[in-house]
């Protein structure tokens, strides 16, 4: 394998290994759960990506021809990251997680019908 | 009478589900051709019902840009949130935002959904039962309504002129 091949691949592996590294650490000990579910979105997504580059270009080397199945891990990743993460959050809120003090916003003003007190309304049709 | 169109409901979906089983399958034999073709027309058809409108992509290229630039926005959304996160100083000051939708089919909403969560600092956390709103959480906010504007202009927009002009 030639020197440059090999050193930008090490480069793609080192790259996605810290990015993995602080998502984890964000989750590890950022202040709520709300903001521990940034790190895992986000950086996981980068890092995982930088991974899997230096997978492709590894097999392209050693084998001689480029294989993009890789890519698809990306993309259930991109398809299946935000959908966890929002029913996290949105499971966070009904079981009304504490957040810590200084977040602005309200976020708790969930509406009787989103909390199971009320009938929920038809999509298209509501109430009526 | 059975048409064509009944046969193939989403040809778009079709051809990317064949494409995505013959990744999978790593090989263009025949034989995987023709078993991600059968898949390709009778996944759509099992679960067409459940597909509550179908959407048109009216401008493709902006479709694209779109993509292009969502795809740029992940990657600084990484090091904007590895920033964050490692800096022991920073003083991070999160923020609930109530986001006013301008997008009425659920689908687009769903991709502005999840690109919002892909994207700086912000992940969606709750959809507003009647479809009108969507709460959002970010990481450090300044301005809130700096970063509603923010999303309407880059994500928003674009989305409703592809889909729903």
């Amino acid at each position: 394998m030639p020197f440059l091949v090999e050193a930008l691949i090490s480069l793609m592996l080192l790259t996605g290994g810290v990015f993995v590294f602080i998502g984890s650490l964000g989750m590890a000990h950022l202040r709520d759960f709300f903001m521990r579910l940034h790190g895992p979105t986000k950086a996981s997504t980068l890092g995982i990506g930088c991974m899997l580059i230096a997978s492709m270009g590894y097999f392209w080397s050693m084998d001689g021809h480029i294989d993009i199945q890789e890519l698809l891990i990306t993309l259930f990743l991109f398809i299946t990251a935000p959908v966890s993460a929002h029913l996290l959050a949105k499971s966070g809120l009904h079981l009304r997680v504490r957040h810590v003090q200084k977040t602005g916003g309200v976020p708790f003003e969930l509406r009787d019908e989103e909390v199971g007190k009320k009938p929920v309304p038809h999509p298209d049709k509501g109430h009526g | 009478m059975i048409t064509p169109r009944r046969w193939l409901p989403t040809p778009v979906l079709s051809l990317l589900l064949l494409f995505v089983w013959l990744l999978m399958a790593r090989s263009y034999a025949p034989g995987q051709i023709l078993l991600g073709g059968v898949l390709a027309i009778v996944i759509p058809l099992v679960t067409f019902r459940f597909w509550d409108t179908k959407l048109r992509i009216k401008k493709p290229w902006v479709l694209v840009r779109f993509i292009l630039r969502v795809l740029k926005d992940i990657v600084v959304a990484n090091f904007e949130v590895a920033r964050l996160v490692a800096n022991p100083w920073k003083r991070l000051k999160p923020h609930f935002i109530e986001y006013p939708l301008m997008l009425e089919e659920r689908f687009t909403i769903t991709l502005l959904a999840s690109t919002i969560s892909l994207t700086p600092g912000t992940v969606s956390a709750n959809l507003r039962l009647d479809g009108k709103s969507l709460l959002i959480h970010a990481l450090d906010v300044e301005d809130e309504q700096a970063l509603i504007e923010e999303i309407r202009e880059r994500y928003e927009r674009p989305l409703k002129e592809i889909y729903e002009c």
